[in-house]
């Protein structure tokens, strides 16, 4: 955001720039985002993205809806076309990255103790202890949580929201300022809906619409293999994408343009 | 529980004005949250004095506004209120629709004391 120009007034917060002063105090407006600081860091870590024409997506999702089954799968089947690397975020054990790194992929454990998500700055952090060398997609696996994740920005271009089938459809009218940042909207474990008579996918897309989202919505099952072709090819549609913006100089920010981002972006 | 996180980087924040304006103490905070920013304004009021304890901040009262979810209908071009779960356009009922207010987290001003008290 930008305190010199005034860009960052929007139809929403204009009328908050012309309070009155009271009396014996100075009032010193400054209609700057709270989270500016790890907004600042999550831009550097795009730029570091950006420079080695790495796309970083992060996986949100409650735990167990099997972000780490999905990656297990996703990074098998493009073994031999690119080379990934993994972040992952839980609050204990190293078991997430153990599982990735006996697939012979790079990937970095954040143990956060207690805290609910990952920030900017604990990213930061875990790229230093990584060799970026050739990757191609970096996965940036959240600690599963669909609440405090969608308001930290890691530096990743895309936000992929897992919901798996065990779950309830109406989860994004539950939990709307999650879904709403979903880049894309993974329905996962679908070989379980013939057992399950209560879990409509059209309606978890229809509840996703409901928040103006245009996201594709893929179903699939990472264990039984079944849908995986559209998500890999979501994946090679967006690494192509970025390689794109970063031959004319481009980036990319998730779903979510929080306002005055929005009318920055037209000149950045 | 991440309005304690958010709560230190608002403390941050006002010290930075502090520093920047050559004030005392800080004795008003006022902090703009639309309801799709993901944040608590109850749950940041409980997290404040833990964060600024110790700071320039600690004496401040804090007060949000915040504004109503209002989205633009790119079909009809209708501006309409819209609730959390559900972005439509109240005119026309359609999907596609874009954000105007209601998902800011903002600090929006902060009142200082310029003189020891």
């Amino acid at each position: 955001m930008c305190n010199t120009c005034g860009c960052n007034l929007t139809p929403g917060n204009q009328r908050l720039a012309f309070k009155p002063v009271a009396k014996g105090a100075t009032a010193v407006s400054v209609l700057k985002g709270l989270l500016a600081k790890n907004d600042d860091q999550a831009a550097h870590n795009r730029e570091h993205f950006d420079r080695r024409g790495i796309l970083a997506i992060s996986l949100m999702s409650s735990p167990g809806s099997g972000k780490t089954a999905l990656l297990e799968a996703t990074l098998t089947a493009l073994k031999n076309e690119f080379t990934c690397a993994v972040i992952e975020g839980d609050l204990e054990t190293e078991n997430d990255a153990e599982r990735i790194r006996a697939l012979g992929v790079t990937a970095h454990q954040i143990v956060t103790g207690t805290a609910c998500h990952l920030d900017a700055h604990l990213v930061h952090d875990a790229l230093h202890h990584m060799n970026l060398d050739g990757v191609d997609i970096l996965f940036i696996e959240t600690v599963g949580n669909l609440v405090c994740p969608a308001s930290f920005d890691l530096g990743q271009h895309l936000n992929v929201t897992l919901l798996s089938v065990t779950e309830g459809d109406d989860k994004p009218a539950k939990y709307p300022v999650m879904f709403r940042a979903a880049d894309a909207m993974l329905l996962t474990k679908t070989d379980l809906l013939a057992v399950l008579d209560d879990f409509d996918p059209d309606q978890a897309e229809a509840h996703l619409r409901n928040l103006a989202n245009p996201a594709p919505v893929l179903r699939l099952s990472a264990r039984k293999n079944l849908g995986m072709d559209a998500w890999l090819a979501w994946l090679r549609e967006q690494l192509a994408a970025q390689r794109a913006r970063v031959a004319i100089g481009q980036s990319r920010r998730p779903a979510i343009q929080s306002d005055g981002q929005t009318f920055h972006s037209a000149s950045a | 529980m991440h309005e304690l996180a958010v709560a230190q980087a608002l403390v941050e924040q006002v010290e930075a004005v502090i520093v920047q304006h050559a004030a005392m103490q800080a004795s008003l905070i006022r902090v703009h949250i639309g309801p799709l920013a993901g944040v608590v304004p109850e749950l940041l009021a409980t997290a404040f004095p833990l964060a600024a304890a110790g700071s320039r901040a600690e004496h401040a009262e804090l007060e949000f506004s915040h504004a109503p979810i209002t989205v633009r209908c790119q079909t009809c071009g209708a501006e309409t209120e819209a609730a959390m779960n559900r972005l439509l356009c109240g005119a026309c009922g359609d999907w596609h629709t874009q954000i105007v207010s209601g998902d800011e987290l903002l600090l929006e001003s902060v009142e200082l004391e310029t003189v020891p008290t």
